[in-house]
């Protein structure tokens, strides 16, 4: 198997472990914003995948895929922020979860 | 045939794939922070793109990527905004639908061992229709995506049924929700608060009004590249309604009602209903049947190619007006500006 | 030339998927938001795009590069920009970062609130 192949089977792997790490803080983060960095880590890992499976499969029209996918991961970011601005979130009274660490 | 090594990749990747599925649904059920559920299923949306891209489907990779993994989630965001984040507590122990649930799926799991294997050449999906649509869609409609040819030409109908069900899903939308004009944001506070903001949110701005003529644009490309590649009215309807959420939630509600104001956009949605079906009565009129594209023009290639161009625009009018209803509906009904 | 080109797209490769991976294990292992931002905010962005200078450089025609520099574009405008909306979020609704001692060593450990 020649080298730049192996090497982007290696990459393939390497993005697959970085998501599930993503999944892990997703699921355990304390905080509301460690839940939202995973997903935005998790967005970017997805578009890195997308891009080196379709050149995995031989298959180049993925890339629109991966465009729109950046596109949309910043909506998405930007308008999980947004809403957690909102009132709810800051004053809920069966918040186990509050967003205040202390040291 | 492709070589054993890239077989067995592509089988690692899925299974890989379907193994975190699971991790995330599990972790959507038992967690009681909606926020947080909205999240993991924001992740969940994009594992199963991945999945699709993997299993080689590229369209329906393409419009999970855009409504699962971006839409949906900001949506389900609006709605917890309005119900509040945490679960209620149960007051009671479901054993009785514990048992039933379990009876089904094992049933089900049982039916399943008579269907053919996965991906089998026998299969009956495989063998009827599917055989004339791969062999003659290119010499029939001229266009080499044969998703695009069966969606828009092969099945018109169902097409057309499922524009008229998300016009309708509008439509509820603005039966139940919709926000009355408030009397107390007028037009020159609207300015003042959006002028206060700037400085707040400069680097924010400032980026978002560098992507947006870019997503607009590309939003237009995917919808008539979708002959070629992937891509479609529904996949460029979102990402057209992508970037004027995007806009909203920069800038603020009140000015993005002035960019795109509701009578636009009420009537946007409509029209691309009535675009479709107008394609379907105009054939009727030229002495073809209901959404016959081959009677649109002198030449049957030509005539399908016109009427898919026709009719992928007004999925995009729906789908992108629609998006914008519900998002503005939901939205204008949250106390904070 | 042709040997040059394959070794350099491997090397971008290797060293994209080595920072990705260190982003993520710092996202699992540092104590506190402020500091797994940091980790992820840096290397995502480079990460990806070594990654996607490796997959350029794998020769596969014009159109496809084109592409592929434009996912580049979009990724290293993007990426901090969210990194940083993200942090100016959480720092406007009162997150702590985690400090060593509650006593004041010159500046103030806790902010005000509002």
């Amino acid at each position: 198997m020649p080298v730049g192949r192996l090497m982007l089977i290696a990459a393939t792997i390497a993005i697959l472990v970085v998501m599930i790490l993503g999944i892990i803080r997703g699921v355990v983060g304390p905080t509301l914003y460690d839940r939202i960095l995973a997903v935005n880590m998790f967005g970017t890992k997805t578009v890195l995948l997308i891009s080196l499976l379709g050149f995995v499969m031989g298959r180049p029209e993925f890339l629109d895929i991966a465009v729109v996918y950046a596109l949309i991961n910043f909506v998405s970011v930007i308008g999980v922020l947004h809403f957690s601005d909102s009132a709810v979130f800051k004053h809920d009274p069966h918040d186990t979860e509050s967003p205040k660490e202390e040291s | 045939m492709k070589p054993k090594g890239d077989r067995v990749i592509e089988t690692l990747v899925n299974i890989v794939l379907l193994i975190f599925l699971v991790i995330t649904a599990i972790a959507i059920v038992r967690m009681r922070d909606l926020f947080a559920v909205v999240m993991m299923s924001g992740i969940f949306g994009l594992l199963s793109a991945s999945f699709f891209v993997a299993m080689d489907a590229v369209d329906v990779a393409f419009t999970e990527a855009s409504v699962g993994a971006g839409i949906a989630t900001l949506l389900m965001l609006t709605a917890v905004t309005l119900t509040g984040r945490s679960e209620d507590s149960k007051r009671h122990r479901p054993m009785w639908a514990l048992v039933v649930v379990f009876i089904t799926g094992g049933l089900l799991i049982y039916g399943t061992l008579d269907m053919p294997y996965f991906g089998s050449s026998q299969a009956p999906v495989h063998l009827h229709v599917a055989q004339r649509y791969i062999n003659d869609s290119m010499q029939e409609t001229g266009m080499p995506n044969i998703v695009t040819s069966v969606l828009a030409s092969y099945r018109g109908f169902d097409t057309l049924g499922e524009v008229v069900v998300i016009f309708t899903a509008g439509m509820g939308v603005l039966a139940l929700l919709r926000v009355e004009r408030r009397p107390g944001i007028d037009q020159t506070m609207a300015d003042t608060i959006f002028y206060l903001m700037h400085e707040r949110h400069l680097i924010l701005r400032i980026v978002t009004k560098m992507l947006l003529p870019f997503i607009l644009l590309f939003a237009l490309y995917v919808q008539f590249h979708g002959d070629f590649g992937p891509g479609g009215g529904f996949q460029a309807g979102v990402i057209f309604a992508a970037a004027i959420i995007l806009y909203a939630m920069v800038f603020g509600l009140h000015t993005a009602r002035r960019v795109v104001n509701r009578t636009f956009v009420r009537l946007l949605s409509a029209i691309g209903v009535l675009l479709y079906g107008g394609v379907g009565v105009v054939s009727m009129l030229y002495g073809g049947n209901f959404l016959d594209y081959n009677v649109l023009a002198s030449d049957p290639v030509a005539g399908q190619h016109l009427g898919i161009l026709l009719i992928e625009l007004g999925v995009g009018c729906t789908v992108a007006a629609v998006m914008v209803i519900i998002f503005f509906n939901f939205s204008g009904r949250r106390n904070s500006p | 030339m042709d040997t040059i080109v394959n070794m350099s797209s491997a090397l971008c490769l290797l060293l994209g998927s080595f920072l990705c991976l260190s982003g993520g294990v710092g996202i699992i292992r540092f104590p506190d938001f402020y500091t797994r931002m940091h980790a992820v905010g840096v290397t995502d962005t480079l990460g990806a795009g070594m990654i996607l200078i490796g997959l350029m450089l794998q020769n596969p025609g014009v159109l496809v590069v084109l592409k592929l520099l434009l996912i580049l574009l979009m990724t290293v405008f993007i990426s901090p920009v969210a990194s940083h909306a993200l942090a100016k979020a959480a720092y406007k609704n009162n997150l702590v970062p985690l400090s060593n001692s509650n006593e004041t060593k010159g500046g103030q450990s806790h902010r005000n609130p509002g």
